[in-house]
């Protein structure tokens, strides 16, 4: 069953239409590539081909992604994922007490969906490489469809095993080896549900809630934080960071999309509260708009405000070398406010003579990240401890991608 | 007596006629607009993989509004 930009202009709606709407509406609480499809339907075949690039605060990390969605027997829809970072940094953390580097991250992903009745079980395994870092994540889902398929109930499972190594510059060469005195494990549980309902006839809700607890090695096995340091030339040395060995997350999500009852467009909203054991609070808010226009082109803009509270542990300056149990300067647990701004364009095409290809999409997406931090001080601004500009981060996302359904 | 009886008849009656089968509000023929590929909650599921990964680096919060990928030193 495929859903198509006609199916509305046509007043008809093609069997099971409801269904492949919240086969993708799970995909807004499935894991990575392998969105759990909604039960009484599997998700669409397709192919997707991604190109990313990420750049701000002399960061670049880009690269392809492939990902490839098949059914068979209309039981069992396999789906596979081939992802690649390229990474080049420079970053604020990296120049303060190290030097740049480029690294790769490979991440391969097989999943299965298996169809029975009203009910979908999900499983897969999600495999992460990195010079200094190996992941190896497997998840399980299950999805039900109820009350005539206005309400489905997604309820999944995610276990992580990884691996934390640490880089160095072999000495007489320069060239980057792991630490062969340096090995860490981490390991990553979460538990989530969701609920996914059609509310009335143009407009449709998502709730949603994740656990996740993560035990072991959790700090970042190169960073440092900072302490005051009358006798050090600006008057603060580093020293390694310590951090909990344990983590545990709650967030929870409100979702709302809408069908504007004027013109062809649709509007949506989400709302989460995350709180952390390590006492960070944060709220996210995200607005979007689709337009489509033009007969074979959809836009897309949308808004994110992101705003946190620090770690108990963090602190930007340390008064003393062993102020607290644990201390920590990573940027990504200070206060700070985000904002986002992000645009789209899809451009949907059929080719007359490949009748294997239902249609094809092409797609540029850009979102432009602002973070201005609180109690991040910039450190290569220079001057006394303490009295740096605060940090602010901004960065470009861009996402070209081809998108083929058969 | 009577009169207790009567009403307990009374209340489990009421109570029993909400035990019927719920019936779908929006009916089938009602859902058109839902079915349009612009009201899909995950358009492009690579790209919003990718986004949220992007996201969950930059921001201390994880979890409950997106995907939620495999381990990563991302840092």
């Amino acid at each position: 069953m495929q859903l198509t930009a006609q199916s509305r202009t046509t007043g008809h709606l093609r069997r099971g239409a409801v269904g492949a709407l919240l086969a993708l509406a799970c995909a807004f609480a499935g894991p990575w590539v392998a969105a759990p499809a909604a039960a009484g339907v599997l998700p669409e075949d397709r192919a997707d081909l991604l190109y990313h690039r990420y750049e701000g605060d002399r960061v670049v990390v880009d690269g392809p992604s492939l990902l490839v969605r098949k059914k068979f027997a209309d039981k069992v829809s396999v789906v596979a994922n081939y992802y690649l970072d390229m990474v080049s940094s420079a970053s604020i953390d990296v120049l303060s007490t190290a030097s740049p580097y480029t690294d790769e991250r490979r991440q391969m992903s097989l999943g299965l969906d298996y169809l029975r009745g009203k009910t979908t079980y999900s499983i897969g395994h999600i495999d992460g490489n990195e010079s200094d870092y190996l992941a190896k994540t497997t998840y399980l889902g299950i999805s039900q469809d109820m009350f005539g398929d206005l309400t489905t109930i997604s309820l999944g499972y995610r276990r992580g095993m990884n691996d934390v190594f640490r880089n160095i510059k072999d000495p007489p060469t320069g060239a980057k080896q792991r630490d062969p005195t340096f090995a860490q494990e981490m390991d990553t549980r979460a538990w989530s549900a969701s609920l996914t309902q059609v509310l009335t006839r143009d407009l449709i809700g998502v709730l949603s809630y994740e656990l996740v607890t993560d035990e072991g090695y959790l700090n970042n096995p190169y960073r440092q934080f900072r302490y005051a340091d009358p006798t050090a030339p600006r008057g603060f040395s580093y020293a390694p960071e310590l951090y909990p060995r344990t983590k545990t997350s709650n967030s929870a999500a409100a979702r709302l999309k809408y069908s504007l009852p004027w013109w062809r467009a649709s509007v949506d909203g989400t709302y989460r509260y995350y709180t952390d054991t390590w006492g960070v609070a944060a709220q996210t808010v995200q607005l979007g708009y689709t337009q489509p226009a033009f007969g074979n082109w959809i836009f897309d803009a949308r808004y994110r405000y992101y705003t946190q509270d620090a770690a108990d542990f963090y602190r930007d300056l340390f008064p003393r070398r062993n102020t607290l149990n644990f201390q920590g300067r990573d940027k990504e647990l200070a206060t700070y406010v985000g904002h986002t701004i992000g645009v789209g364009a899809t451009w949907q095409f059929r080719v007359g003579r490949l009748p294997w290809l239902e249609r094809g999409t092409v797609n540029l997406r850009y979102d432009y990240m602002m973070v201005s931090y609180d109690d991040f001080r910039d450190v290569l601004a220079g001057g006394r401890a303490g009295t740096e500009p605060m940090f602010e981060l901004d960065a470009s996302v861009i996402q070209f991608f081809v998108s083929a359904w058969f | 007596m009577r009169r207790t009886i009567a009403l307990a008849f009374a209340a489990s009656t009421l109570l029993l006629s909400g035990c019927k089968p719920l019936e779908p509000w929006v009916k089938p023929y009602e859902r058109e607009r839902l079915a349009d590929p612009i009201m899909a909650l995950e358009r492009d599921p690579v790209s919003g993989s990718y986004l949220d990964h992007v996201f969950e680096l930059r921001e201390g919060a994880r979890g409950a509004m997106g995907s939620a990928g495999g381990g990563c030193g991302c840092n």
